[in-house]
C-alpha cells in the first residue's frame, strides 16, 4: 500500500525568542528582527507524514505552504529532511489573508494539485497567530473528517487510520476512514533532522518566486542542472493556477479585521506579609475560599 | 538556534583557508567524475566546499540539540552488559538515531558504496565537533572509520559486503588489546585456526578494553602462525556479529568517556574472514588502522578542548566575586587565555594533519585504480612523509592539551568545579583518556622521534619560516625562528651523544620543543589571514611556547652535561 499525503507548513516568525525590536512601533511583528523558521508543530506533522512513508514504500509527501518567494525555503527544509516535493502558493491575491481565506487557498490548491489525497497532515497551530483553525477548516472545506490534537498514528490499514490523540488530563484514541486530516501537537515525536545526502541532492531547489527579477533558471548557475533535474525548480501555485475564487482569497476573503493592538505590562500586585500566627492563616483561609481560589 | 559548527567560526576558518583544500577536493573526486553518476556529487570545487559546509552545519545542529543534552544522562546511566551483550544507555540510542536518520555515516567511503565521499579532513571536523558534544559518544560514532582499513585491504567481495552496511549506521569496533598485550601489541595470543571443514577461520581466546566491543562489525588482530610469538605471525580478521560467537564478558567501569562500551570480548570459535594477507596484520593493517585513529583521538582532544573553552568562558563571565565576574581578573583571564591559545594552536596542528593525510590516502586510491606519475608518485611520497610525522604530534600534542584545558577548566570554575554538577568535571574525566589509547603520548613520541634525528621536521620548519607573515607579526616571527634554533642545537646536540638511552630519554623534549616551534607556525599563518580571529591566541601561544621551548633546553642541556 502506498499513500499520497500533505504536509501543511508554513513559515513563521521565531516568536520563541523575542527581543526588544521584535514589534513595530505600530503593534506588527518586525519580521526583519525575527528570524524566519518552519513552524515546530508543522515539523512533528512532516515528521508523521515520514513515518508513513518509512512504514509504507512508494508513499508521496508533498508539502504546501502559502506565503511569499523566501517561504520556498520550507518546502526544501521538508525535502532535506525527507519530503518528495512540495508547492509554493504564492500570489499578491493571497495577501492579508486571515484564517478563512488562507484554508480556502490551501483546500483549492490541494484539490487541484492532488485531488486524489489519502491524508492531509498539518501542525496543531503556528507559534505567530496561535489559531489552530487552519487544518479544521481545510477539512471542512474538503469534506474530510479530522483529527485534531495528534499525537501518534497507532495503525493505518484497510483505508482506516487509528491516532492517538492529546486531550486534557490524558490521551483519546480514535479511528477514522481515509482520506482525513490530521493536525499535530507539540508533544508528537520531533522531526528527523536533515540528511546529508538529501542536502546536497536538492541545495540547489529553487521556486520560480525566489529567482531574481527578471531571471530564468537558465540564467542560474549551474543552469544545465535545472534542466536535467526537474525536481531542482520548486511547484508553484498562484491564484489563477488552482483556479480560486478571488472574493474569497487574501483580504477580501478576510472576515477577520485587527480592530487595535495593544501592548500588555504585566504588573505585581502589591505584596501581604502574613505572620505564621493562627490568626493570620485562618484570615488568609477565609480570603481564598472567598474569592474561590480554594473549596 | 545553537550550533556547534556555526558558533565556532575557527572551524570553518580551519576548513576554508588552506592552499591544499582545492588539491584535496580535486583528488577525493577524481576530477568531479561522480557527478554524473550520483546526484549528490559536486559539480566543481566551490560545490563540493558548500555541500561539506552544509554536512557540517547539520553535524553542529545534531550535536547542539542533541547529543550535548544528553551528554549528562548518557554519563550518569551508561552502558550495560546484559547476557553477553552490551546495551547502550538510553540516550544513546537517541544520538546514534539522529546521526543515522542525518546519515553521518560511511563518511569518507566512495559513493558506489554509499558513502558520502568526504575528504578526512571535512570528516575529522566533525569528529571535533561531536566530541565537543560528548567525547563518549564520540568514541562509537567515529568508530566507523574502521571501515577505511577494511576499504584499503579487504577484497572487493568484503568492500561490497561490510561498506554499504556501515554506511547504513552499523558500528565497528577495533579489536586488538588483550590483557598481556597493551602498548605491546606483539604479544597478541588470540588464536586463529583455519577450519578446513567450513573452509573458514575461526577465533578462539579473549580481548579486553575493547572500545564497542559489541559492534557489528569487528576488525580483529589475531595469531594464525601457530608457533610464533612476535608481530609477524598476526593477521587482521573481519568478525561479523550475524554470524555469533563473540560474548561481552564484562564492561570496564572507566573514570571517563561512560558513554562508550570498553569490553572484555570472549570469541569462542568465532567464524571470521582474513582480511587482506596472511602475517600483515600487525605489521601493516594495525598501523594503518592506528594512524587513522589517532587522527580521531587528535579530533576528539580538541572538541574535548573546545567544551572546556566554552565552560570556562560561560561561568567566568557569570560568576561575580569582589563585585564583578571573576573573567576581570588577570589572573583567570590568563587561564582562559592559556586555553584559547592551545586550543588554536593545537586545532591548527590538527587540520594541517588531517590535509596531509587526505592527499597522500587519496593519491594511494587513486594508485588502486591506475598507475601514478612520476610527479603523483612524488606528491604520495612527500605528503605519507608528513602525515606520518605530523599524526602522533597531532594526537600527543592535542591529548596533553586537553588535560590541561581541561584541569584549568576546573579551576576556573573553583569549588564548584570540583562538584559533580557542572559538566567541566565530565570534560576532565573524559580527557583523561586521551593521552592514554590509541598509543600512549610516550609512544607517540616513539613514533615521532625518527622525524627529529633524521631532520624531517627540521626542513619541515625551515619550509614554514619561508612563508610570508603579516608585518605586525615580524616580531613574534624573530622569535619563533630562535625557538627553532634552540630545538636545532638541542637535537644536535642529544645525536652528539651517541647514544639509544639517552635519545629514549631526551625524546619527549625534543618532540614537545618542535611541536612547539610547528604551532607557532601554523598559528602565525591562520593569524595572517584572519587576525581577528587569532592575533591574540598567537601572541598568547608564542609566549607559552617560548617558555616551554626554554624549559626543555634547560633540562636538555643538564641533562646532557652529567
Amino acid at each position: 500500500m502506498s499513500l499520497k499525503i500533505v504536509v501543511l507548513a508554513k513559515q513563521v516568525p521565531d516568536t520563541r525568542n523575542v527581543g526588544p525590536d521584535a514589534m513595530t512601533p505600530e503593534g506588527t511583528v518586525n519580521r526583519s528582527a525575527l528570524p524566519a523558521i518552519f513552524n515546530p508543530e508543522d515539523l512533528n506533522a512532516l515528521e508523521q507524514a515520514l513515518r508513513l512513508k518509512d512504514q509504507f514504500p512508494g508513499t508521496t509527501v508533498n508539502v504546501i505552504t502559502m506565503g511569499p518567494g523566501r517561504a520556498a525555503e520550507v518546502i526544501r527544509e521538508a525535502m532535506f529532511r525527507g519530503a518528495d516535493g512540495g508547492y509554493l502558493l504564492t500570489d499578491r491575491a493571497f495577501a492579508g489573508a486571515d484564517t478563512l481565506a488562507t484554508s480556502y487557498a490551501l483546500a483549492t490548491a490541494i484539490q487541484h494539485a492532488c485531488p486524489d489525497v489519502d491524508l492531509i497532515i498539518g501542525g496543531r497551530q503556528a507559534i505567530d497567530g496561535d489559531t489552530a483553525q487552519v487544518g479544521p477548516q481545510v477539512a471542512e472545506k474538503l469534506g474530510l473528517n479530522q483529527i485534531t490534537y495528534t499525537e501518534e498514528i497507532l495503525s493505518l490499514e484497510d483505508g482506516k487510520i487509528t491516532v492517538k490523540r492529546h486531550i486534557d488530563g490524558g490521551v483519546e484514541t480514535v479511528e477514522s476512514s481515509l482520506p482525513c486530516v490530521l493536525t499535530v501537537n507539540g508533544s508528537a515525536a520531533p522531526c528527523r533532522p536533515r540528511n546529508v545526502k538529501r542536502v546536497m541532492k536538492f541545495k540547489r531547489c529553487l521556486a520560480p518566486m525566489e529567482l531574481p527579477q527578471g531571471t530564468d533558471y537558465a540564467n542560474l548557475p549551474y543552469a544545465s542542472e535545472y534542466e536535467k533535474k526537474p525536481y531542482l525548480k520548486i511547484g508553484q501555485l498562484t491564484c489563477a493556477d488552482i483556479n480560486a475564487d478571488l472574493q474569497q482569497c487574501g483580504l477580501a476573503g478576510s472576515p477577520t479585521k485587527v480592530k487595535n493592538v495593544e501592548n500588555i505590562v504585566f504588573k505585581a500586585k502589591e505584596s501581604k506579609v502574613l505572620t505564621g500566627s493562627d490568626e493570620d492563616i485562618n484570615a488568609l483561609v477565609q480570603e481564598l475560599l472567598a474569592s474561590h481560589t480554594i473549596g | 538556534m545553537a550550533n556547534y559548527y556555526n558558533d565556532i567560526k575557527e572551524i570553518k576558518f580551519e576548513l576554508e583557508n588552506s592552499p591544499l583544500m582545492e588539491r584535496i577536493v580535486e583528488l577525493k573526486e577524481c576530477g568531479y567524475a561522480d557527478k554524473d553518476q550520483y546526484e549528490e556529487a559536486p559539480q566543481d570545487f566551490a560545490d563540493a566546499m558548500d555541500s561539506y559546509d552544509k554536512v557540517l552545519d547539520i553535524v553542529g545542529d545534531i550535536v547542539a540539540n542533541v547529543v550535548a543534552p544528553n551528554a549528562e544522562e548518557v554519563d550518569a546511566e551508561g552502558p550495560h552488559c546484559e547476557n553477553g551483550r552490551v546495551r547502550y544507555a538510553s540516550k544513546t540510542y537517541e544520538n546514534l538515531e539522529a546521526m543515522n536518520h542525518a546519515g553521518l555515516n560511511g563518511m569518507t567511503m566512495p559513493r558506489r558504496y554509499g558513502g558520502l565521499n568526504l575528504p578526512v579532513t571535512v570528516y575529522t571536523a566533525a569528529n571535533e565537533i561531536v566530541s565537543t558534544g560528548d567525547a563518549g559518544f564520540e568514541n562509537i560514532w567515529s568508530l566507523q572509520d574502521c571501515i577505511e582499513t577494511l576499504y584499503c585491504f579487504g577484497n572487493e567481495e568484503q568492500r561490497q559486503k561490510y561498506i554499504p552496511r556501515v554506511c547504513k549506521g552499523e558500528t565497528m569496533s577495533m579489536d586488538l588489546t588483550e590483557p598481556d598485550a597493551g602498548s605491546d601489541l606483539q604479544s597478541v595470543m588470540l588464536k586463529a585456526t583455519f577450519d578446513e571443514e567450513n573452509n573458514c577461520w575461526r577465533l578462539n581466546g579473549s580481548k579486553r578494553f575493547i572500545t564497542n566491543g559489541d559492534s557489528d562489525i569487528h576488525l580483529v588482530l589475531a595469531r594464525s602462525e601457530a608457533g610464533t610469538r612476535d608481530g609477524r605471525g598476526l593477521s587482521m580478521f573481519i568478525y561479523d556479529k550475524r554470524d555469533g560467537g563473540v560474548d561481552v564478558r564484562r564492561i570496564e567501569n572507566k573514570l571517563g568517556i561512560h558513554g562508550s562500551p570498553t569490553c572484555e570480548l570472549v570469541y569462542k570459535n568465532a567464524k571470521c574472514e582474513l582480511c587482506g594477507d596472511r602475517k600483515l596484520g600487525l605489521i601493516k593493517y594495525v598501523m594503518s588502522l592506528m594512524n587513522g585513529a589517532r587522527l580521531g583521538i587528535a579530533a576528539q582532544s580538541v572538541g574535548l578542548s573546545q567544551a572546556a573553552y566554552n565552560e570556562a568562558v560561560a561561568y567566568a563571565a557569570d560568576r561575580k566575586q569582589f563585585g564583578k565576574a571573576i573573567i576581570e581578573f588577570p589572573a583567570v583571564a590568563e587561564m582562559i587565555a592559556n586555553i584559547k591559545a592551545r586550543l588554536d594552536a593545537g586545532r591548527a596542528l590538527l587540520y594541517q594533519t588531517a590535509r596531509y593525510v587526505d592527499i597522500y590516502k587519496a593519491l594511494e586510491d587513486i594508485s588502486r585504480e591506475r598507475k601514478l606519475d612520476a610527479e603523483e608518485r612524488a606528491e604520495l611520497k612527500q605528503y605519507s612523509r608528513l602525515a606520518d610525522a605530523f599524526t602522533p604530534l597531532a594526537k600527543g600534542m592535542n591529548s596533553e592539551y586537553a588535560n590541561q584545558n581541561a584541569y584549568d577548566c576546573i579551576q576556573v570554575h573553583g569549588g564548584s568545579g570540583f562538584m559533580l554538577e557542572y559538566a567541566c568535571q565530565r570534560i576532565y574525566r573524559d580527557a583523561r583518556i586521551t593521552s592514554i589509547y590509541e598509543g600512549t603520548t610516550q609512544l607517540q613520541t616513539v613514533a615521532a622521534i625518527r622525524y627529529v634525528t633524521n631532520g624531517f621536521y627540521a626542513q619541515v620548519i625551515e619550509d614554514y619560516e619561508k612563508l610570508p607573515v603579516a608585518p605586525e607579526f615580524e616580531g613574534l616571527k624573530a622569535r619563533v625562528k630562535a625557538m627553532a634554533e634552540k630545538f636545532n642545537a638541542c637535537t644536535a646536540a642529544v645525536k652528539e651523544a651517541d647514544s639509544q638511552e639517552m635519545l629514549d630519554l631526551c625524546a619527549r623534549h625534543l618532540y614537545e620543543m618542535v611541536a612547539n616551534v610547528i604551532m607557532s607556525y601554523l598559528l602565525m599563518q591562520n593569524a595572517t589571514k584572519a587576525p581577528e580571529l587569532f592575533a591574540q591566541s598567537l601572541s598568547d601561544y608564542v609566549r607559552l611556547a617560548e617558555a616551554e621551548v626554554e624549559k626543555h633546553n634547560s633540562w636538555l642541556s643538564s641533562t646532557l652535561q652529567v
